[in-house]
């Protein structure tokens, strides 16, 4: 019922005799032949047909990225033949009303131009935007899915770093888009960029004058980001995401556990026909989203805001919402952080939340799977992608990240909340301070907590099988729910996993235990073992299985997931 | 050290036979009868769809995968048909979503159905009629065979030794030098070129003695009467869109005036009130300010936003970029917020005329701070 399908070096296997080429293959052949003559892709390309790629709907996550990519590409290119980057200034004429005879930057009014006067320019610009939102979002959710399912371990290591790299590229890019327009809001955007450099300690205010050819706002910044926007910042994002396509193909794609999947195969759908219709297709189904919100939801109605001018400011003035994470730490550190001394100023109540947080985040991120190497001292492949649920400390760790990114950006809406909900905007903003600090410890017990009970409950379902609501009534007059066994199938998605042990720093395993230079930094990992494997529940074993059922309803003769397995066929005592 | 040394059990060799498939991640086999691990019991068995085995539902299926190219290619004709029949500047009214350009909607739509027929046809066609039988393709180790990787090196050293590296090693000491260096004049040469340094601009305004307070925008002078108690003004410099200088530009200006008026006002606005003067707390505010008048920059000490809300209740100015907020009762000082300085203050008085002049410039740098910064 399988094709198999060999390595890059052997050619695919042929399924039976082929049939005789009609007219249309032949023809085919001709123009393909006339190409293989000169580049002989016909094998590689043959084996890229038959690629085989798993099926899951998380996978998807990295495919409505690319794909909002390219959208925001495509589109980008056609406002570039009506944008102009350029701060001259000029006096606006044109169809909207509301800002006749206002002075502005060309930029702002070849962006009221392309909104007014372009047919069909506003729907380009909205979905330039929106694509924008959703490839940085889509970056965002496919790096959770990667980082909970453990698809970041040997041999994909590269690819998370290229992907965290890339998250950052995209914010980046994403800024200096929503900067160009240079309208008010977008214009405060640089503004507080400028402060943030220029709390750089020692180079700050040298670098805000490089990057502004000069004092706030000139006329520099709006060509320099243009050239980093449309051409810099693209080529390396494409570059990158090139590169990380190229190594998916080459360590295959990861697949989730189940009956016949191995952490040395691929169980799927190949590429042609299935993947090519169904991802192909996709493409259209995410630009065609793209396009449908474009034209009901505005996004960024720059003519409100009105033309930038440094003087002025717009209530509730926020950033595009994946920079508010870093908009909300400026706005959580308190001012004490700023200090004086021997005539010199740092300014870390600015540096902490932009300049400083930026690369520690990332950084962190990046660094993630070599930090949890380290401590497993796993050096296996992994190609079989872990349940959550299954690495509890793992997931803990995650929610804990996410719990303070989620703190920080509610801070970037602390005024919209103080309003909306009336409250004390002091109290919201104390509120989250102390979250800052505390939400992540809660987050990480919280959701270790809740992976060991799934757990617990998978290892109940795996030992007693389902409750079948039947109630049976022994003779002794004792009554007990019948329960059914599971299928072996079912049986397999609820064992097929591992549950490491900390690691022991006597133990023999380890050849470099005795007394060693490394012995402290060896200390250092056993005691972060202990942190991610203390509370392990092991998968269910044939032999608990089988005792369980000697046992018939008595559950409690193997609760205890924190114990040692129990002894292969031996009979628990009690009941 | 090799990579799979410490979980021996764990190997690369194939499965043996053809559905049956190992599934060790490295675990060691179990003693005694019952095994410590499960089996993978394999592919569980095909469940066919009703497309497969009813040619009606196989039918259907074709039928609306036809239906959704339809509507795509229906949609594509409407796009073009709005885009040359609807004029550009018609509006129309939908609940909920507000007064909306009709051309913009119909063409976000209509393009929207000619990509989502497309794209749901083709998927819903992959997932009914195309075959979904899961095809198994094995995984080989990444790394390349032991004795390629061992060649790989001795060319790599083979390379160094045909290049006399190691007989002549000066020659890797200088060449790596130079190719380390090479970046150095294209990198001076755009790091120069960038922009001009600092100097004492940041520390400057366009402020000084004796110059006129402006109403922005209207560029006119404000006479102390006019300014009633609990009202605010949004002020300028005399002369700061460059047209009309008050007195003779001497050297500690010289940096603004060579600005043009947007960098001037990214330091130099101003916010002008009125207060009760018994309700300031501070005696400079008074001396600084004239009969409770007060003139504070509008630059926020924290980013440098301009301090856009004023409440005059409280006499509360707030920052609406981070919320911090200043009490002008006490000297503009930070009373919630990120930011640690308080907003500087202008000193100001009235002329012959009773206009409200400056009487100096500001004493202190104006907004975000910096490392040279005392």
């Amino acid at each position: 019922m399988s094709t198999t399908a060999h390595g890059e070096s052997a050619p695919v296997a042929d399924r039976g005799p082929r049939p005789a080429p009609s007219p249309a293959a032949k023809k085919i052949g001709g123009v393909l032949g006339w190409f293989d003559d000169r580049t002989g892709l016909a094998k590689p390309v043959r084996y890229l047909m038959h690629k085989v790629f798993p099926d899951h709907w998380s996978f998807m996550l990295g495919e409505v990225a690319m794909y909002s990519m390219v959208v925001a590409l495509l589109t980008g290119v056609f406002l570039t033949l009506w944008f102009i980057p350029s701060a001259g200034h000029v006096e606006y004429t044109g169809s909207y009303i509301g800002l006749n005879g206002i002075h502005m930057s060309e930029a702002y009014k070849s962006t009221l131009d392309i909104s007014f006067d372009v047919k069909g320019g506003l729907l380009i610009r909205q979905i330039h935007h929106w694509s924008a939102n959703f490839f940085i979002a889509a970056v965002g959710l496919h790096a959770c899915r990667i980082f909970f399912t453990g698809a970041f371990r040997k041999p994909r290591e590269i690819n998370w770093v290229i992907g965290t790299i890339l998250l950052l590229l995209a914010c980046i890019e994403g800024f200096a888009g929503y900067s160009l327009p240079d309208d008010l809001l977008s214009g405060t955007g640089i503004r507080v960029m400028e402060g943030f450099v220029q709390s750089a300690p020692i180079i700050g205010s040298y670098l805000a004058y490089f990057i502004f050819d000069g004092a706030f706002p000139g006329e520099a910044i709006i060509p320099r980001l243009y050239i980093a926007h449309v051409l810099l910042v693209p080529a390396i994002l494409v570059g990158l995401v090139a590169a990380h396509l190229v190594l998916v193909v080459v360590t295959k794609h990861t697949q989730y556990p189940g009956p016949g999947r191995t952490n040395e195969n691929v169980v799927g759908f190949p590429v042609m026909p299935v993947y090519a219709a169904k991802a192909g297709g996709f493409f259209f189904i995410v630009f065609g989203i793209i396009a449908l919100t474009s034209a009901l939801v505005t996004i960024n109605p720059v003519w409100m805001y009105g033309p930038y001018d440094p003087s002025l400011v717009t209530a509730d003035s926020q950033p595009d919402w994946y920079m508010g994470f870093a908009d909300g730490a400026l706005r959580l550190l308190p001012g004490w952080l700023e200090f004086s001394a021997l005539g010199y100023t740092l300014s870390l109540n600015l540096a902490l939340g932009s300049i400083v947080l930026l690369p520690v985040a990332f950084g962190l991120m990046g660094a993630y799977p070599f930090l949890e190497a380290w401590v497993t001292g796993d050096k296996r492949e992994h190609h079989l992608l872990d349940r959550p649920r299954n690495t509890p400390t793992r997931t803990a760790i995650g929610m804990a990240a996410i719990t303070c990114y989620l703190v920080m950006f509610l801070a970037a809406g602390n005024d919209l909340m103080a309003i909306k909900m009336g409250l004390s905007i002091n109290d919201i903003t104390r509120v989250l301070q102390v979250l800052f600090f505390l939400g992540p410890i809660i987050a990480f017990i919280v959701t270790k907590r809740i992976c060991l009970s799934l757990q617990r409950q998978d290892r109940e379902l795996a030992l007693h099988g389902r409750e079948s609501g039947r109630i049976v009534a022994t003779p002794d007059g004792r009554f007990y729910e019948a329960h059914e066994p599971i299928d072996k199938y079912t049986m397999w998605n609820l064992v097929d996993y591992d549950a490491p042990k900390p690691l022991e720093l006597t133990s023999g395993e380890d050849a470099r235990g005795v007394k060693s230079p490394t012995a402290k930094s060896e200390k250092r990992r056993a005691a972060w073992s202990r942190f991610y494997f203390s509370d392990r529940i092991p998968p269910v074993t044939p032999g608990e299985v089988a005792a369980a059922h000697h046992d018939g309803h008595g559950h409690e003769a193997i609760e205890g997931g924190h114990r040692e397995a129990v002894g292969s066929g031996s009979h628990s005592a009690g009941h | 050290m090799n990579d799979n040394d410490n979980r021996p059990a764990h190997g690369h060799e194939s499965p043996s036979g053809g559905t049956a498939v190992s599934l060790e991640h490295g675990h060691v086999a179990g003693s005694g009868n019952v095994p410590d691990r499960f089996e993978n019991p394999g592919l569980p068995p095909h469940q066919p769809r009703h497309a497969d085995v009813d040619p009606k539902a196989a039918k259907r299926a074709e039928r609306q995968v036809l239906a959704l190219f339809t509507l795509s290619i229906l949609g594509t004709l409407g796009f073009v048909i709005a885009y040359f029949a609807i004029d550009i500047e018609a509006m129309t009214f939908f609940p909920f979503f507000g007064h909306v350009s009709v051309l913009h909607v119909l063409l976000g739509v209509t393009m929207a159905l000619s990509l989502l027929g497309i794209g749901l046809g083709a998927v819903h066609w992959a997932k009914t009629l195309m075959p979904d039988h899961e095809s198994i393709e094995e995984r080989h180790p990444i790394h390349a065979a032991p004795a390629d990787r061992e060649g790989f090196v001795d060319t790599l050293a083979d390379g160094g030794e045909k290049a006399q590296l190691g007989r002549r090693p000066m020659i890797g000491v200088l060449g790596g030098t130079a190719l380390g260096l090479f970046a150095v004049p294209p990198l001076l040469q755009v790091l120069g070129g960038l922009g001009p340094v600092p100097g004492s601009q940041l520390a400057e305004t366009f402020w000084k003695g004796g110059m006129r307070l402006v109403r922005d925008p209207e560029m006119t002078p404000i006479r102390a009467d006019e300014v009633t108690l609990g009202s605010v003004f949004h002020v300028l410099p005399e002369g700061i869109d460059g047209e009309t200088v008050h007195g003779r530009p001497d050297s500690e200006t010289r940096n603004d005036e060579d600005l043009g008026v947007l960098e001037r006002k990214a330091k130099a606005v101003v916010l002008l009130m009125r207060l009760d003067p018994s309700q300031f707390q501070s005696q400079k505010a008074r001396d600084w300010g004239y009969q409770g008048i007060v003139a504070y920059n509008k630059i926020c000490t924290h980013a440098g936003c301009p301090v856009g809300l004023y409440e005059q209740q409280t006499h509360h100015l707030l920052c609406p970029c981070h919320q911090s907020t200043f009490d002008v009762t006490q000297d503009c000082k930070v009373i919630f917020g990120p930011a640690k300085r308080p907003l500087p203050q202008l000193k100001i008085t009235v002329d012959d005329e009773g206009y409200l002049v400056s009487t100096q410039g500001f004493m202190e740098p104006v907004g975000p701070s910096y490392w040279e910064r005392s």
